[in-house]
């Protein structure tokens, strides 16, 4: 497939990126020698495959438990590595002024910013 | 070429405890060497000897009391720039960030600083971490101490650096798809990527989240294991931090090899490698085998394709992680006529070329009508390679594999080609994608003098196993085969 001018910028606009003209052939060259490499994945058959969409380590199991080592100290492999939820309590959180003190404009308590609707 | 590191953490521990220097002394040295050295290397892009110097007073005063030291008390430590430090500037090598100071430290900082530990400043890297060379810091490239013509690698360039040229004792990095690993073996020290959720990523600045760890580099095995058993474990501000129990890693690794089954996968010696890097690699192996291991053959039939994989799992993750610097709540802003103008000529000025690559890479693969056939594709041959992996584990206790393709390429060799660039990381991207943990350890030096990095990774939280393989191997002079 290859990437044309148009999609270059539509992209940019997507991910709010403004583009000098230049730039835009450098990185249409670049995206579409990027992309004909990436298309060697259409040559995996993946039918049936589910998608890996987290990332969640089970813990160590099978050939890894030999008596000589530990890989957890708790038996990660037996209750695999869960996520656990914290509980939902309030905790102090004063940080308003820290926060805003990095804001490029503030007015506290709000960011200030550009005129979002015209009347 | 510079002079060997002297300091370790034991050394630390014993020069405090002796009283042949404090750790006010300690530091002063350090800055010193960093005066001396960084204009250089450009390892570090900000120093914070405040926070250094009041840090080192409460050693010294504990040292006074005769109180217990923590296991990293005194001992000098450089942070990779992603990483957030309350107070200290926090760039991520991005001019987007130039003027950033966190209101908070990540976690892994806290328990630096509550195990002793004297965080002497912040490493450059590539911007966003996004690079395998360096080359991408707005704040210009660093130089590899071994080879000042040469790249320290990337993306946690400045923190290997730092530690190769005894300029920090040991270091933090990040690790996406090679960026701690590759560094180390261009620089020649041991470099460790944990598992991922091993190591609380709270306060680091995120780039792909589901790939992102922080993890050591030191000078010696057993220096890497005590950073290891400080900043490992859960932490409840971050949910995706495991709650697994830390092993005691100083006494698992010291424990024998006697019959451990080594997997050496045929796909990872294929074309492209470097000769001599094979070379080394094989030796390294063949060591591995002498002090008891047994090697076993493997295939991992997706290999090939995890370069693919991850720049499009990388990107996208990216392209939405960075969204949020838009000039609003911290960092550069651009002033524009309208909001939408003020965002994008934010992100035009504060974003360099390689970052604006990534993000339109990534927000292609996700944009309507190319999902399925980039990103969801892309995580299906994420399962494929992270099955690649779990049927290896099933028949050996770990694999071994050269780093990098190369040593360390010259600075300006691979700019201006991104693809070539990517596939610096071909080797480390596979354990990135399966979440695995994986050391690259120094295996002697190429011909004209670059160190040559090798491989070990374990199962999930295989940690221990990765350290016990890696300190046997340093111990029979493997460093220098």
């Amino acid at each position: 497939m290859k990437i044309s001018r148009e999609d270059v910028l539509r992209v940019a606009q997507l991910a709010h990126l403004e583009l000098a003209p230049e730039e835009v052939e450098t990185y249409r060259g670049q995206l579409d020698k990027i992309l004909a490499y990436i298309g060697k994945l259409q040559e995996l058959d993946v039918s049936g495959v589910e998608p890996m969409t987290q990332m969640r380590p089970q813990g160590a199991g099978g050939a890894h438990q030999d008596s000589r080592l530990t890989i957890s100290a708790q038996g990660a492999a037996a209750s695999g590595a869960e996520l656990e939820l914290r509980d939902d309590v309030v905790v102090p959180c004063n940080v308003a002024d820290a926060v805003l003190a990095e804001a490029p404009d503030a007015a506290k308590p709000y960011f200030r910013v550009p005129k979002v609707i015209e009347r | 070429m510079t002079a060997a590191p002297t300091w370790t953490v034991g050394s630390v521990r014993d020069a405090l405890l002796t009283k042949k220097t404090s750790a006010r002394e300690l530091a002063k040295e350090f800055y010193a060497q960093i005066e001396r050295r960084n204009p250089e290397l450009n390892a570090f892009l900000a120093l914070c000897p405040e926070r250094a110097y009041a840090q080192a007073d409460r050693v010294d005063a504990a040292v006074a009391n005769g109180d217990a030291l923590g296991p990293l008390a005194g001992v000098p430590v450089a942070i990779k720039d992603v990483i957030s430090t309350q107070g200290v500037r926090t760039t991520c090598g991005s001019k987007i960030l130039e003027n950033y100071t966190p209101p908070y430290d990540a976690t892994a900082i806290e328990r630096l600083e509550n195990a002793g530990a004297v965080i002497l400043g912040k490493t450059n890297c590539d911007e966003f971490a996004m690079g395998s060379s360096n080359e991408n810091s707005a704040y210009g490239p660093v130089r590899n101490p071994m080879a000042l013509d040469r790249v320290p690698g990337g993306s946690s360039g400045g923190s290997a650096a730092a530690v190769a040229a005894g300029l920090s004792v040991v270091a933090l990095g990040t690790d996406t798809g090679g960026s701690i690993r590759q560094p180390g073996a261009y620089c020649g020290i041991p470099a460790l990527m944990p598992t991922y959720g091993r190591v609380s990523r709270y306060g680091l600045i995120a780039f792909a989240s589901s790939l992102d760890r922080i993890g050591p580099f030191a000078t010696n095995i057993s220096d890497a294991s005590t950073v290891m058993s400080v900043i490992a474990g859960h932490d409840s501000k971050d949910s995706t931090s495991a709650a697994v129990g830390v092993p005691d890693y100083a006494a698992e690794m010291e424990k024998s090899l006697d019959g451990l089954r080594i997997g050496v996968p045929e796909d990872y010696f294929g074309a492209g490698l470097d000769l001599e890097v094979k070379a080394k690699v094989q030796a390294g192996i063949a060591l591995l085998e002498k002090l008891g291991c047994k090697r076993v053959p493997l295939k991992m039939p997706h290999t090939d394709y995890a370069i693919a994989t991850y720049y499009i799992v990388a990107t996208a993750e990216a392209s939405s992680n960075l969204a949020r610097y838009d000039g609003v709540r911290y960092g550069l802003r651009v002033q524009g006529t309208t909001l939408m103008d003020m965002y994008r000529k934010t992100r035009e000025r504060g974003f360099g070329p390689e970052v604006k690559r990534r993000i339109m890479l990534g927000t292609y693969a996700l944009s309507s009508g190319y999902y399925d056939a980039y990103y969801l594709r892309a995580q299906k041959v994420r399962a494929l390679i992270a099955q690649d992996f779990a049927n290896a584990f099933e028949k050996v206790e770990a694999i071994l594999t050269p780093t990098a393709p190369t040593p360390a390429f010259k600075l300006g060799e691979k700019t201006a080609d991104p693809l070539q660039m990517y596939l610096a990381d071909i080797y480390t991207v596979t354990g990135s994608l399966a979440g695995v943990p994986g050391i690259s350890v120094p295996c002697g030096k190429t011909s004209a003098g670059l160190p040559i990095g090798m491989q070990i990774f374990a199962c999930h939280f295989g940690e221990s196993r990765i350290l016990q393989l890696a300190r046997a191997f340093e111990k029979a002079g493997g460093f220098s085969i």
